[in-house]
């Protein structure tokens, strides 16, 4: 018994019933008249989703801490491409309009 | 039989399983890289061209592409559970769990591929078979294209997701793993997991768009 203790279930159960109903809450608010916040709202279950598994099932949380150190380096580098790419599509007027 | 010493630079299993493990994150993080830059190239066309976006979003397969979520999503809490099975020295379940891990990314295929078979009728192959129906314009083969690299590239990942799986679950059922030494599971989790995540946010790039009108 006191290894099952240590492994225990319920986290998991509940992070997939969570995962599960944020899914639903995509496909609702893709029918909702939202305009430009649907990205927002996408985007915003999409990358609470990834926490989500990134913390539970990826077992971020707990030892060796510096495993957020490596979790986080690919999404700062991210940002970096994501920042430069908005500054260069804020600052050019190259794109046909369609 | 399962090392029950650990290489000569651990100083135990603990050590040697942790340093796999931040091997494999190392490796998402340029995973994330890969998917981030593709993702990105879509945000800037989409913000380009946002109606034709919605356009050409509204013609793709929601309910398919929700099914497969589902499924990615199941698929992560039985690859999770079998880590957990092999840490209690659950070598029947470990196996079965695996199994089910590799059979529901076996369907996730299946959904994908009946989904690419009705993208084809309708005619949104870019290049090869690409018809500009009601409103299209240029950049909605944009749209189409990001969709067949993106959910291609996705495939291919969890393919080798499930060759992995599979001969994890072979090794299970050797008795290759114990509470001690189980470091290639919680490896190829970390690996399946991830690409679970990469399809949320291909979810949220193709699915939602133009739902609520175009």
């Amino acid at each position: 018994m006191s290894s099952r203790r240590r492994e225990p279930l319920g986290p998991y159960v509940i992070a997939w019933i969570v995962l599960l109903v944020l899914l639903g809450l995509s496909i609702v608010g893709a029918y909702q008249p939202l305009g430009a916040w649907h990205a927002l709202l996408s985007f915003g279950i999409a990358a609470t989703q990834t926490a989500i598994v990134f913390i539970v099932f990826m077992k971020l949380r707990g030892r060796p801490h510096l495993k957020w150190l490596f979790a986080a380096a690919g999404f700062f580098w991210l940002l970096f491409l994501f920042s430069l790419s908005a500054i260069d599509y804020a600052t050019r007027n190259g794109f046909p309009t369609h | 039989m399962p090392p029950v010493e650990p290489g000569v630079q651990y100083a135990d299993l603990e050590q040697q399983s942790e340093t796999a493990q931040l091997g494999m994150w190392v490796f998402i993080a340029t995973e994330v890289l890969f998917f981030g830059a593709l993702i990105a190239t879509y945000v800037l066309y989409r913000a380009s061209y946002p109606a034709q976006f919605r356009i050409a979003g509204h013609d793709s397969l929601i309910l398919l592409g929700s099914i497969n979520q589902a499924i990615l999503v199941t698929s992560s809490l039985t690859m999770v559970l079998a880590i957990r099975a092999a840490r209690l020295a659950d070598r029947r379940a470990l196996v079965r769990l695996l199994l089910a891990t590799a059979a529901l990314g076996f369907a996730f295929i299946g959904v994908k591929g009946y989904e690419y078979a009705r993208d084809a009728a309708s005619h949104s192959v870019p290049v090869i078979d690409f018809v500009f129906k009601h409103g299209y314009r240029a950049p909605a083969e944009l749209f189409w294209t990001f969709y067949f690299i993106a959910t291609g590239i996705h495939a291919v990942h969890l393919s080798i997701g499930i060759v992995l799986v599979l001969i994890l679950a072979a090794r299970a059922a050797r008795g290759a793993f114990t509470p001690l030494y189980h470091a290639p599971l919680e490896v190829v989790g970390l690996y399946w997991s991830f690409v679970d995540c990469v399809w949320f946010f291909l979810f949220a790039c193709i699915y939602p768009l133009g739902r609520a009108g175009i």
